[in-house]
């Protein structure tokens, strides 16, 4: 059973010497068992304490890490089953899967150009996290040629998929110093599979095979088995057949690592799906894995941009600091286009101007972190914030044709902001950013 | 090792809404269609099964509408300049309902006529017998007019007219009440908004089981993940008993995604976009299914290939 904060403040040093970043000991105890920090993060708790409290301090849903040369993918410590209780932490790892009856030209041919994509979304560069690699042939040989193969391209972390220890023990033999996930273990392989992760530090996925019982049983049966064997890095697979199963899966996994403390099944999960309807599901719903199973960048880009959708801060919107920006070397005469501090729709903004190559001034007025819509239905986008944003940031003093543009939601403030700032001329532009380079060639000239 | 599933009992349902009526119920509609009910999160069946699964709209104009995407123009090439055949063709793409988007002005370039949209939507009835979601051009006054007219022309169809916002749901719900129709009605990405709305509503007399509420959820890449979260906050107080929140909601994605650059432009846009088409309706696609898992009802979209993935990941939830 999880210990509650009292309890675990009774095995804290009590000094309250605050080195682990909170006020009082009893802070830090509450912490604990909210399982919102490490029991790392006390230098002076005794070793008999820290035996005590290792059940109790460690996350729900332990952290899985796939190392290789320069790189690392982590997930899991999920504390929430929905977003807006607090957050979602580590953004699952998406994978391209390669397999091994493909060529070396094929492999090359996939695993060069993902292994080097890059989307630019919001001002964040947006990557692929590795290559799962399978064994289709069922020969050790060929299984060895394939991760040859993607390390000579690529230094991402991997997968290896096969659930033939000698086929596996081919693939591991040609890496080296990395931590990579190997998959999996199942009731019938998973001695051999033990052997081999403790040999290569590795990770090991648990798959639940043909055995008797639920698919959850089977897996708690086994993690408990391996755990006892010394090896806890574990991911578990359940091998879904449709969305429906993988869904029931998923959220029952979480609810037992988080409502019922229960460490059999205590770990992120890894999915292998098919189509954009289940990997979508797949981020949206718990995956710590996300094996796809081509790559195109049609498909790439919404799957990454999902991804960090799904995983952002809701009690942090994502800001850009209000002010006037220069785009392609605005002159004096130029129009100050005028939008709030929201990043994305900041983003949309910025990207659509100096795409279109024409020079303006964009005011970006503190709305919150809000859109356009939703901040002037809050309030935080009038008529009034605009015309204070014009003072603060001195607008009048860069411009000397005194015109503005307000997005066309916003449509009805022009009466008010002409009130407010009787010596500017204010237009209304259009709704979406896209149509912004077609007004501003059309009526701004 | 045995293990008991942990399972969630909520107190609340949500309520179970029914769209059009056959000519036994007053209308000409072929058949109904029931959404709600649920007593669970989204297709965890393992509770409760999904009482109603959600179904699929393809929206439609009441003419061809210029400022969509080249590519969803060009797919709905042939039937873009006629309502009727274009829901027919909707029809036979999937469709489960139909959505009819009256637009501001005509082809004429004055603004839409109460007539006009009559007729648009009797020559919509005439050609399709699936339930019918009628929304004004989102101008409050525009909405009223037309609105109130075709619910007079269509009394008893049970149609859905939106949308319904806090500036005009007055005039929306009233007429809805005196011809047998139901609403939609609108409030941006706020549960308490949502609320507040449906509480306006009821007050007025007219009973919940005729309201659906769209949530507003931008586009992925776009606040998604406001919609998202709004949705399954709207959906948990739902389940915990919050009589106020037990509608159905609809949802759409296709509007939403169909105005991101992402899927409306296929040049200038970096390579790493990829291919256009593929991209687009991955687009819309993603938004629609992640609003499906927060508890969406119906869906609103806009390119038939993604109206098959959709019903095909519903088939599968189910």
């Amino acid at each position: 059973m999880p210990l509650t904060g009292i309890q675990i403040y009774k095995l804290l040093p009590q000094t309250n010497c605050k080195e682990c970043g909170y006020p009082t000991c009893l802070a830090f105890a509450m912490k604990l068992a909210a399982k919102q920090v490490e029991l790392s993060a006390c230098p002076y708790v005794s070793e008999a304490s820290k035996t005590q409290l290792a059940e109790s301090a460690a996350p729900p849903i332990r952290l899985i890490s796939l190392k290789s040369d320069g790189y690392e993918v982590k997930v899991g410590n999920e504390v929430v089953l929905f977003r807006h209780e607090k957050t979602f932490y580590n953004k699952p790892g998406v994978f391209v899967k390669i397999r091994d009856d493909q060529t070396p030209e094929q492999i090359k041919a996939i695993a060069v150009p993902a292994d080097a994509y890059k989307v630019n979304y919001v001002g964040i560069d947006l990557t692929l996290d590795g290559f799962a690699v399978e064994s289709v042939k069922g020969d050790p040989d060929s299984f060895k040629n394939a991760v040859t193969a993607v390390r000579q391209v690529s230094k991402r972390p991997l997968v290896l998929v096969s659930k033939n220890p000698a086929v596996m023990a081919a693939g591991l033999g040609t890496l080296s110093g990395e931590r990579p996930l190997i998959f999996a273990a199942d009731p019938s392989n998973w001695e051999a599979m033990v052997e081999l992760t403790k040999q290569h530090k590795a990770n090991l996925a648990v798959a639940p095979g043909s055995g008797g019982g639920t698919k959850l049983e089977v897996l708690a049966d086994l993690t408990e088995k391996i755990k006892a064997k010394g090896v806890e890095d574990l991911v578990l697979a359940y091998e879904a057949q449709s969305m429906g199963e993988a869904l029931a899966l998923t959220t029952q996994i979480r609810r037992f690592a988080l409502r019922k403390n229960f460490r059999a099944l205590g770990f992120p999960v890894i999915e292998f799906p098919s189509s954009i309807t289940s990997i979508a599901q797949s981020i949206s719903k718990y995956a710590g894995f996300v094996v796809l199973d081509h790559f195109t960048p049609d498909l790439a880009y919404p799957v990454l941009v999902l991804r960090q959708n799904i995983y952002t801060d809701p009690q942090k919107p994502i800001q850009v600091q209000p002010g006037i920006y220069e785009i392609n070397n605005p002159k004096p005469e130029d129009p100050l286009l005028v939008t709030t501090n929201f990043s994305i729709t900041y983003f949309s903004v910025a990207n659509e101007v100096e795409g279109s190559g024409l020079p303006a001034w964009l005011m970006v007025c503190d709305a919150e972190g809000m859109s356009v819509l939703t901040g002037w239905a809050a309030g935080k986008f009038d008529s009034e914030r605009i015309a204070k944003s014009v003072r603060e940031f001195k607008a009048a003093e860069k411009l000397s044709r005194k015109r503005m543009v307000i997005p066309g939601h916003v449509a009805v403030l022009s009466g008010e902001l002409e009130a407010e700032l009787p010596d500017w001329e204010v237009r209304v532009g259009p709704r979406e950013a896209v149509d912004l380079p077609a007004f501003m060639k059309q009526a701004l000239k | 090792m045995p293990i008991e599933i942990p399972v969630d009992k909520w107190p609340g349902t949500v309520r179970a809404v029914t769209l059009g009526a056959t000519a036994a119920q007053g209308g000409t509609r072929s058949r109904t269609v029931t959404v709600g009910g649920e007593k669970s999160m989204p297709f965890l069946k393992f509770e409760t099964p999904m009482p109603n699964p959600p179904v699929v709209a393809i929206e439609i104009r009441d003419r061809r509408p210029e400022d969509w995407s080249q590519l969803l123009l060009k797919t709905w090439e042939s039937v873009a300049d006629d309502p009727a055949a274009w829901a027919k063709a909707a029809e036979a793409a999937g469709a489960d309902l139909i959505v009819l988007a009256l637009s501001t002005t005509g082809r004429d370039g004055q603004p839409t006529t109460p007539e006009a949209a009559v007729a648009s939507v009797k020559a919509v009835l005439q050609a399709t017998g699936l339930p019918l979601i009628v929304f004004g051009p989102g101008q409050a006054e525009l909405d009223n007019t037309l609105l109130v007219a075709v619910a007079e022309a269509t009394k008893g169809e049970r149609l859905v007219l939106g949308i319904c916002e806090d500036k005009n749901y007055r005039t929306i719900v009233a007429t809805a009440m005196a011809n047998e129709h139901l609403v939609s009605a609108r409030t941006p990405m706020d549960v308490n908004l949502a609320k507040q709305l449906n509480i306006l509503i009821s007050d007025m007399g007219f009973p919940l089981d005729r309201v659906l509420m769209d949530p507003t959820t931008g586009a992925l890449g776009y606040g998604i993940e406001y919609g998202f979260s709004a949705m399954e906050r709207l959906r948990l107080a739902a389940l915990q008993g919050d009589s106020m929140t037990q509608l159905p909601m609809i949802v759409t994605p296709g509007f939403e995604a169909w105005k991101a650059k992402e899927s409306k432009v296929g040049e200038g846009v970096p390579s790493s976009w990829g291919d256009w088409l593929e991209r687009a309706i991955n687009w819309e696609t993603v938004t629609a299914i992640t609003l499906l898992e927060s508890g969406a009802d119906i869906l609103v979209l806009r390119h038939p290939e993604s109206v098959k993935r959709l019903k095909t990941a519903i088939a599968e939830l189910q």
